[in-house]
This record gives structure tokens, sequence and C-alpha cells, in this order.
């Protein structure tokens, strides 16, 4: 950053003469230095998982939770400033209950993924105000069942339109991440008639999503998982995202870590589309296989090492 | 001339007589619901050894028409509570739209715990008492059926005034007058609770339910029942 000290970086929302917001820069270091946080999305649901970085000795296991539940079908985990972090959850409530009280139904992951974009964006427009200090991973399951109005009583009309489309699929896992800019990325799903659709509704985001200290680490352990070939199943996307945040970790910077591990399924899976935490036996067992594939790599890799270094 | 705004356009009263200013209020005092519209009849409900047996037909009456009559009265809460409500169908849905959000904003923090029925009770007549000290209540009466915080059967009922009562046997509505006494001869205090089984107190409210199609003209032969205990409630068709 040459242009430092021209003075363009000390109020929010002033361009540069190269076309740069020096405060939104800066708010992506914040988020640099934050734990780890990967999303997978497979084909049957979403893992969402986070590098706790434990600060003190004192704190009792398992306390502090980094993975937040937004409505029920929805999991945010983020990267950098703590406190930014749990404000954006907040919001996402907030919009996922509004949301509710007007259409009466839960709230799909892409508009939720745009209300949110919008939200972190108008941070970045004024000098009133900082932009977010977080990236934050959100991913969900739109359920694909048959879902009745909120408070609906009663099955409707047995005869007339309806307005139903029959065979209509809808609904599956989908995965955003939003960073301090507000932008984040949509993918096109391409049906199996080879129709490109790039409207919000068929959106699902990122095939994986990672953040914070690691990112590229972990980046690059996504890209060998091949998921967009739709094949990784959610018990093995949760073995997977453990052994990644355990890849990602760097062990000389911090020592004390704790594996935090969330999932959502479809409404037939374990999880009954439903974000939860991903239960203590599994979590365990994910993280012993992922200690025992660290192991095995680091073998690997006093015989061969890998001269290769990564770029984000 | 009188020089007062209010009296600008408006015909002299040295003329005409002093003027009717009552026709000058552009509004009437604010009215909320007076009277239900779309109404659901009885819920009843019976505890016995190891929970709690609750009923309701699926109708919804309009005045005297049987308008609806696919309308599920009993609302799961979770697998330890479910409540039967009675009365105006539209605060009913508003009642559960309410406690869909509560059970969502509940879920947020992972401690594992969830509200059991006793907490719902409480939690609806604080929001029943609070509406008719609004003057504008929830025109309803419910049942919560469920089990407490040791497990143990709970029934309670809470009215649109928020008034609370407990007992073992609960019925609202016509049920209140019709179904009650028979009830009570399943269980007429607490201490016979424990000698009732599952299968009596179902029985009990089939018969009830039975009755109240034959005498209640408000009412439907499809009902809504369920028994939650222990393991799990879950609301059947019948």
């Amino acid at each position: 950053m040459t242009s430092i000290g021209t003075g363009y970086d000390l109020q929010n929302s002033v361009f540069s003469p190269d076309g740069r917001n020096f405060q939104v820069e800066y708010a992506v270091k914040a988020v640099e230095n934050g734990g780890t946080c990967v999303g997978i999305r497979c084909k049957d649901g979403v893992v969402l998982a986070v590098e706790k970085i434990i600060t003190s000795k004192l704190l009792k296991p398992g306390a502090n939770k980094k993975i937040a539940t937004v409505d029920r079908n929805v999991g945010i985990v983020s990267s950098g400033i703590i406190p930014d972090g749990r404000h954006f959850v907040s919001r996402a409530r907030d919009e996922a209950a509004s949301w509710r009280s007007t259409y009466k139904a839960p709230i799909p992951l892409a508009a939720l993924a745009g209300r949110l974009g919008g939200y972190v964006q108008a941070y970045t427009l004024y000098s009133s105000v900082r932009p977010f200090g977080v990236t934050a991973i959100v991913g969900g399951w739109d359920s694909e069942g048959e879902l009745g109005v909120d408070g609906q009583v009663g099955s409707g009309p047995s005869v007339g339109t309806g307005g139903k489309k029959p065979g209509a699929k809808a609904g599956g896992p989908a995965l955003y991440m939003i960073e301090p800019s507000g932008s984040y990325w949509v993918s096109l799903l391409i049906t199996r008639d080879g129709i490109h659709k790039t409207d919000k509704a068929h959106s699902k985001g990122y095939y994986g999503a990672a953040t914070g200290k690691g990112r590229q680490t972990a980046k690059s352990e996504l890209e060998k998982l091949d998921l967009a070939s739709g094949n990784l199943s959610l018990e093995a996307g949760v073995k997977e995202a453990a052994r990644i945040i355990y890849v990602a970790h760097e062990d000389s910077k911090d020592k004390e870590f704790e594996l935090e591990m969330s999932w959502i399924s479809s409404m037939d899976g374990p999880t009954k589309g439903r974000h939860q935490e991903v239960p203590k036996d599994m979590l365990e067992e994910a993280e012993k296989l992922a200690k025992k594939a660290l192991e095995g790599e680091d073998e690997e890799e006093t015989t061969a090492p890998e001269g290769e270094t990564m770029e984000e | 001339m009188n020089h007062l705004p209010q009296a600008w356009g408006r015909p002299r009263d040295d003329v005409y007589g002093p003027y009717d200013a009552s026709y000058l209020q552009s509004r009437l005092p604010q009215a909320h619901t007076q009277s239900p519209i779309v109404t659901g009849t009885s819920v009843l409900a019976v505890k016995f050894k190891d929970g709690v047996v609750i009923a309701a037909d699926n109708l919804a009456s309009y005045g005297s028409l049987a308008r609806f009559t696919d309308v599920k009265r009993l609302r799961p809460f979770n697998s330890k509570s479910i409540v039967g409500i009675g009365g105006d169908v539209s605060d009913m849905q508003y009642l559960d739209r309410l406690l869909n959000s509560l059970d969502v904003t509940e879920n947020y923090s992972s401690t594992g715990h969830s509200l059991n029925a006793k907490n719902l009770h409480t939690y609806l007549s604080k929001v029943m008492y609070k509406r008719r000290s609004d003057i504008n209540p929830l025109w309803n009466q419910m049942l919560v059926a469920g089990l407490d915080g040791n497990d143990e059967p709970f029934l309670s009922s809470v009215d649109l005034l928020g008034t609370t009562f407990s007992s073992p046997t609960l019925a609202t509505g016509f049920g209140a007058h019709l179904a009650q006494p028979l009830l009570r001869k399943v269980a007429d205090d607490e201490s016979k609770v424990a000698d009732v089984t599952r299968e009596r107190a179902v029985e009990a409210v089939k018969e009830c339910m039975k009755v109240l199609f034959y005498r209640d003209a408000r009412s439907l032969d499809r009902y809504s029942i369920a028994v939650v205990t222990k393991e799990g409630g879950g609301v059947e068709g019948g």
C-alpha cells in the first residue's frame, strides 16, 4: 500500500485517486487475523467449522460459541472482530424475523445473503461509521418440502388452481460469504438441461468458502475436494471440514484452539433441515481423523517437501 | 363575529342556533375486538400417570355456519408441550406465529434446554393478561398440555382475560359444561392421576368428543387428539 500516508485512508467512504477505499481494505486486514472459518456445501447439506483460538486458560471449554443460528435453518460463522460478528448475526436474525412477519415463511438463503450484503455495504458509505471488521460465512438449507404458511390452520381448498407448479423442485443447500466491502458471490446454477439460472431464486453461493488466518491453506484444500461434482456427502464433509481447520492451523502462532462445527442437512437428513451443532461423538471422531491425517502429512513432507507457494 | 377557528365556515350560532359540535368529531373512539368472528369450540384434556391427552375438533365456525372443516386447533410447540386453542381462529393464528417466533429465538442459545409446558403456560398467561390490560384481548381460551420441569404431567388453562386455572381434567367452551363433569369421573383430584392409565384417559376423551358432537351445535365429528409423554408427543387426526 504505497498510497498510505497520503491521507486518503483517514476517512471512511473516501476514494483514493487510484480508486480504492482504504478503510475497507484495513477491515479486510482485521479479518485476516481472525481464526480460520470454513464452510462446505455438500450434496445433502452444509457444514460450518471454525478454529476458535483460546485466548485464556481460564475460559471454560466450549464457552463463547462462535457459530450462531439464524431462524432455524441458517448458520453464521465469522472471522475478524468478534463484536462486529455478533452485531452481524443480530442483524441477520432481525432480517429473518422481519421476512417472516411479512411473508409468513422462512427467509430464503439467497435473500438473506442479499440483505446482509446490502447492510454491510452501507457501512462503507458514510464517514460517521467504519466498515465491518468481519467476513461472515452464511450457510443453510432452503426447505425442499412443502412448507405451510406460518399460522396456517387447514389445508385449503381441495380443488382449484392454487398457483402451484406441479413437480417443481425447490430448496437445497446454500453457502454465502459476505466480505467487509459488502460483496458476496452468487454462483450460477446450471440445470440438467443446460439452462443457466442466474436469478436469486436459483443461486446457491459457494461450493466451499474459507476466511481468517488460514484461508489460503483452507481454500487450496477445499479446491482439492472437487465440490462442483456434487459427490461429497454431509458426513464426509464434516470430516473434511475438521481436517481443513487442523491443516490450516499454524502451531507457531497460536498453540491452543478449539474446533467448533455445525451442520444443516436436508429435511430427511440427520438435522431435518435445521442448523445444529455437530453431535459431540461425531465431532470427536472427525477431530481424531483430522489429527491422524495431519500426522500422516507431516511424514510425507519430511520425505518430499513441497516447494510451492500458495497465492490467494 | 366569532373569530375562533373552529367556527370558520360553520353556520353562525346567532342565526342558526348553537351547532352540534359532536358532528365535528372525525373518528369514533378506538375500539378493539368486541366479539370473535371465526371460532373454534371446545378443547378437552386429561392428565394420566405418564402424561396428558388433549383433543379438539377440526371445525372453525363462522357464526352458526360450519365454515372450515379441516382446522388444526392443537398446535404442538415442542416434544414436551402442545397448546389446544378455542375461540377466535385469527387470534389463534397470531398466537401460533408468536409461539413459532418464541421457539426460534429460544433455540438461539445452544444450551440444550427447551421450554417446558409450564414455562409455556406462564408465557401465554402473560401475553393474554397484557392484551386484556390493553383492552385489546386475544379472544381465545387455551389449554397447555405437556410436561413440567420435573417431567411430570402438566395441564393448565389460560383465557382471554389472562385468568389461569389448573386441574387434572380441563375443558374449554361448551366442553366446560358437558365434558368436564364426565372427565372428572376419571380423575377428580390430583391424587387420582397416578391411577389413570393412558388407555383410560384416551378413551374418556374420545367419549367426551362424541358427547360434544351430539350436543354442541358448533362441533364436528372429525377431531385431532394428541398424547404427550416423556417419549414425546404427537397429534393424530381422528
